[in-house]
């Protein structure tokens, strides 16, 4: 019992909390710019552009099958063999943009092509433009229709940040890796706050998503 | 590229092998762990049902690294010695049972209550109905979600690099490392990566595909 109370003494806890403020910093920023060039790439696959849509799925598809793992390596230790040396957050952020924009794409798409094709063709025959159509009828149904599948996706994406302790991003997984490093005793109390801290996030974020879905419907 | 391939290619290959016997291994096990606790969530029983949903929602919001580093440093500070591999192989497939036990559970309530009422109606008892009626049925419906599934394993098992699993991520990592080829080393890896999920996955989409063309 002891242990537990001095494992969770205040240092610790802020310790923790400095690291798990860092993984929603970074997860934020992934999220906003993976969502951005996600909701591009998925455009860009449903409007079949000639060759580029191919290519585009094509490049999803290799992303999308890829470890993320792998991804993080990349970033920090494959670029700088080709001259370019980003910092370590940066090269996190880039890593889960990456895979998150190529994951993002697929549900994105998915989520257009859900709509139903008559709600294309009625804007149409109505005399509204393929683009106007678009942005006023067929993508705010979609965006609907996509937020159980988003969410799921930045809930993974927020527990895939843990993946970068191994570029040493110093983020909450890092963090109580060093506090039990330094005490072997505080090892059970550490992995339960872990625990704690990841699924308070991400239950919260999954409960708003249900929330959003009921008021929605 | 070539280089890396003709110097390392035994030790890829070793690699390219834990990889998939981890990602089997989970596999199998968290399909066995998984139905248990879809079950679990079906039955008429409160408390049944409460266990399955708290174990599903647990690991589905805890990242896979800390379950795996949790048997990675536990089990041998508490109880035995245990290999990478071994823990590895553990965490993952803790942690992908409870999103099997999430399909499966879709998979047990899609199928027609009828088909329970029914067997029900015939004398079945409630297990005899869910092993002989429902859960086959069920299966039918699973299978290429639980084809994902197995993808998702072979890209989580390169978590395995974290604990000295000697798994394809590790070996292709101490191979980038020694050689201090990074970009080729890595292109290598993705490569062998890609050669096990990319025609997995287009199977799959291949798979649903002709499934729904089947439901209309």
């Amino acid at each position: 019992m002891q242990t537990f109370i001095d494992a969770y003494s205040w240092v610790n806890i802020a310790f923790l909390l400095k690291g798990l403020w860092l993984t929603i910093e970074v997860s934020v920023a992934s999220i906003i710019l993976s969502y951005i060039i996600g909701a591009i790439l998925g455009l860009v696959r449903y409007i079949e552009v000639k060759y580029l849509s191919a290519i585009v799925g094509f490049i999803i598809d290799l992303i999308r099958n890829l470890p993320l793992l792998l991804i993080f390596f990349f970033t920090y230790f494959g670029l700088p063999n080709m001259g370019v040396r980003l910092s370590i957050p940066a090269s996190a952020i880039l890593a889960l943009t990456i895979f998150e924009s190529a994951m993002l794409a697929e549900i994105i798409r998915a989520g257009i092509v859900s709509v139903d094709k008559g709600q294309m063709e009625g804007a149409r025959a109505n005399g509204m433009t393929y683009w106007q159509t678009l942005r006023y009828i067929i993508l705010p149904q979609a965006q609907v229709k996509m937020i159980p599948a988003l969410v799921s996706q930045f809930i993974s994406l927020i527990k895939d940040t843990s993946l970068a302790t191994i570029i040493m991003l110093p983020e909450l997984m890092y963090h109580a890796q060093i506090i039990y490093g330094q005490n072997s005793n505080y090892i059970i109390p550490m992995f339960l706050a872990l625990a704690a801290m990841y699924f308070v996030v991400c239950y919260a974020l999954s409960l708003l998503s249900r929330y959003i879905e009921k008021r929605v419907n | 590229m070539i280089n890396i391939i003709s110097n390392h290619w035994q030790t890829l290959l070793y690699g390219l092998g834990q990889t998939l016997l981890c990602s089997i291994l989970a596999l199998f096990f968290s399909l066995v762990i998984g139905s248990l606790f879809a079950i679990m969530e079906v039955l008429p029983n409160k408390i049944a049902h409460t266990i399955g949903r708290a174990y599903v929602e647990l690991f589905r919001n805890i990242p896979l690294l800390v379950v795996t580093m949790f048997f990675y440093i536990v089990i041998p500070k508490f109880f035995f010695q245990i290999s990478g591999f071994a823990a590895g192989t553990i965490g993952l497939t803790i942690y992908t049972s409870a999103f099997i036990a999430e399909t499966v559970r879709a998979g047990i309530q899609s199928v027609d209550t009828g088909q329970m009422e029914g067997s029900r109606a015939n004398g079945m008892t409630y297990w005899q109905a869910m092993r002989y009626i429902v859960l086959p049925q069920a299966f039918k419906i699973v299978i290429p979600p639980l084809g994902n599934q197995f993808i998702n394993l072979v890209k989580n098992s390169s978590v395995l690099a974290f604990v000295a699993g000697f798994d394809l991520m590790y070996e292709g990592n101490t191979i980038a490392s020694t050689t201090f080829d990074t970009i080729n080393s890595y292109l290598v890896v993705g490569v062998l990566y890609l050669i096990i999920t990319m025609p997995l996955s287009y199977y799959m989409r291949y798979l649903e595909k002709k499934s729904n063309r089947g439901v209309n």
